[in-house]
């Protein structure tokens, strides 16, 4: 057991140390300044602004000058129309990204590593996640104008085969498919890359040990293959239900309009909505805050889970 | 590795750079041919497989993949064609692959157009200026935490990736921009977006994973910590820096959404925000677009499907290097989020 003074002294010199280390790495601190004044300005401070959530603010009287309300915007939110169908929304769409644009990466990873031909390998990969690249204006410019009304080819297509045309940006019970559609398309590509590392990552022998056993390509996939990407499986699949109120909002404001907004607002467009264009900056804070830390609290619980299920985290 | 494999693998993969963009357009014609081989000589090849279940599988997952690579390109041929076509054509639904009744009348259209020059170099601009600042913040953040001897590293990790989790929101980034003076200036939408945390520990990890031995020899010679960063880990990291440089230059150019917040002048407005009024104004006169102009051979439309390659032929040129050095950066890099 060490003694008071012992310990004391031990702490001092550490003390000694780490100041010595500060002075002789004064270079780096140096080199990390631009680094430090970006997060400082531009990503700390911001979030004083978080106060305005608890104030009725007002541009002319500035943060400072505005009054305190305490949570009033949090309450008058929780007690508007508009609550439910915002959660609704953002939860069901996250579901359907999650059910059906979850597993289309895996799917496609597992198709594209059972291809021996190189070439084709190749030609696929490179033209599947070519959408992922492209912007979300020029995206939603293409949703938009394949699905129009009177020249979109969606309804050129429908009424070749005797069907009506459909305005179908305009029709709420459209848009969940639309979107949903339109996401997949634009990230079953990318997402693949990973599940592909994993698959590249599993061992040969495995495969030829199965063979040597009689196991056909069935057996091969369900008791090789996906055991062995399982720990990313999860470990994104996890990811992704913590980012569940995270719903990509800036292609969703782009393919939107009043008529859709039943199906179509979630939480982060809403925000976008009142705070930007109606400039009723004090509730929209109040509402984005709210989102970010119930967000926060996910993705923590998210990664603690994965770290106890996998032994794998994200730090 | 001793450290002068280290620095002549290094070098070999700079020297790669200039000769990648020919063979990655040869490889890219050879896949090609071979991908129309596969369709043809696969068959054969096919019968001859172990198993009938086998073949007849690999016909289904060929099949599967060639449906999945049409449908992904599918839309931007046709945006290729539908802007290259006369806009009666259009009307009618006639335009499939190739353009009906060639004509360069929307591109003229879009060459002509109020304010669209200054778009395009405006969004050149924000993205080389952007991705040299986004770079030179990244780096001056992964390096000096890329060592372990540094005091309150672990704090500082800390702090950033908790930013990853946690931002402040919309509104009040919008009102730090109003606070600083910045709105509806160039500067807020260079400096404003800097670093993105997902890239910085990218280059922090790979900055790590260099030897410790040559920064030890570099600084028994008497150099300083910023020598040892631009003399000897830049040269060595060019990979892992071309993936996060293509990253912040991919999503500079295809920005758009703090662009529209920010930007009110249309001197500094981006392509992709002129693009996005298009787009919106399409769907607004989406009812009439039946009864366009009948005496002209562009429209609203095609003029939109022009801006939209205009605005996509960049990432076309940057996508070889995308899929090189992005692409593989994904795949190794095993950093998730």
């Amino acid at each position: 057991m060490k003694s008071q003074t012992e310990t004391i002294s031990l702490r001092k010199s550490l003390l000694k140390s780490k100041m010595k280390q500060t002075i002789a790495d004064r270079e780096l601190y140096l080199i990390m300044i631009p680094f430090i004044l970006y997060y400082v300005f531009f990503v700390y401070r911001p979030m004083g602004g978080l106060q305005i959530a608890f104030k009725d603010y007002s541009v002319y009287r500035g943060i400072n000058g505005s009054p305190w309300v305490g949570l009033k915007h949090f309450i008058a939110f929780f007690n508007s129309p508009y609550l439910y169908r915002l959660f609704r929304n953002t939860i069901i769409i996250s579901g359907y990204g999650l059910l059906f644009g979850f597993p289309a990466p895996i799917i496609l990873a597992l198709l594209l590593n059972e291809v021996k031909n190189k070439g084709f390998k190749s030609v696929v990969q490179t033209c599947s996640y070519l959408p992922y690249f492209i912007s979300a204006v020029v995206i939603a410019g293409i949703v938009t104008s394949f699905l129009a009304p009177t020249n979109g080819l969606i309804n050129i297509i429908i009424e070749k085969f005797g069907g009506e045309k459909v305005y179908f940006l305009s029709k709420a019970e459209w848009f969940r498919t639309i979107y949903t559609t339109m996401g997949i398309w634009t990230g079953v590509g990318y997402s693949s890359i990973v599940y592909l590392a994993a698959l590249s990552g599993i061992d040969m022998q495995l495969y030829e040990a199965c063979t040597i056993d009689g196991g056909g390509k069935w057996k091969q996939v369900w008791h090789i293959t996906l055991p062995g990407i399982m720990p990313t499986i999860i470990t994104i699949f996890i990811i992704s239900i913590g980012n569940i109120l995270n719903v990509g909002y800036e292609t969703i404001i782009l393919l939107y309009q009043p008529a859709t907004y039943e199906t179509a607002d979630v939480i982060n467009s809403y925000v976008y909505r009142m705070g930007i264009e109606n400039a009723d900056y004090s509730l929209s804070t109040a509402v984005g805050m709210m989102n970010s830390v119930i967000g926060f609290i996910l993705v923590m619980l998210a990664n603690t889970i994965s770290n106890k299920v996998n032994d794998t985290g994200l730090w | 590795m001793s450290a002068k494999a280290y620095i002549r693998k290094q070098a070999d993969a700079k020297f790669k750079l200039l000769s990648s963009l020919c063979q990655i357009t040869a490889k890219r014609v050879r896949d090609f041919i071979n991908f129309c081989a596969a369709g043809f000589g696969g068959g054969m090849e096919l019968i001859m497989k172990r198993t009938k279940g086998e073949a007849i599988f690999n016909v289904f997952n060929i099949s599967i993949l060639s449906v999945l690579a049409f449908l992904t390109i599918y839309p931007f041929i046709y945006v290729l064609a539908a802007s290259l076509s006369e806009a009666k054509y259009i009307n009618l639904g006639a335009v499939w692959f190739f353009p009906k009744g060639f004509t360069w009348d929307a591109y003229l259209k879009v060459l002509e157009r109020e304010g669209l020059w200054t778009a395009y170099a405006n969004s050149f601009f924000y993205m080389i200026v952007g991705t040299l600042v986004n770079l030179i913040v990244t780096i001056s953040g992964a390096y000096p935490l890329s060592k372990k001897r540094l005091v309150g590293r672990r704090l500082f990790n800390l702090l950033v990736v908790f930013t990853m989790w946690f931002s402040a929101g919309m509104i009040p980034l919008y009102l730090t921009f109003r606070d600083y003076n910045l709105l509806n200036t160039r500067t807020s939408i260079i400096i404003g977006f800097a670093c993105s945390a997902y890239c910085f520990i990218l280059l922090r990890t790979y900055f790590s994973a260099i030897p410790e031995a040559m920064e030890e020899a570099a600084k028994i010679d008497g150099a300083g910590d910023l020598y040892v960063l631009f003399k000897i880990f830049l040269p060595l990291s060019f990979p892992s820096l071309a993936t996060i440089g293509l990253f912040y230059a991919v999503s500079r150019w295809n920005g758009y959404l703090w662009s529209m917040i920010l930007l009110t002048d249309d001197s500094k407005i981006p392509l992709q925000v002129v693009l996005k009024k298009l787009v919106v104004d399409m769907s607004g006169r989406m009812e009439n677009i039946g009864f366009g102009r009948e005496e002209t051979n562009y429209s609203e439309e095609t003029v939109m499907y022009a801006t939209m390659v205009f605005s996509i032929i960049p990432m076309l040129v940057l996508y070889p290097f995308i899929q090189k050095y992005f692409v593989k950066g994904v795949m190794l890099g095993s950093v998730k989020g």
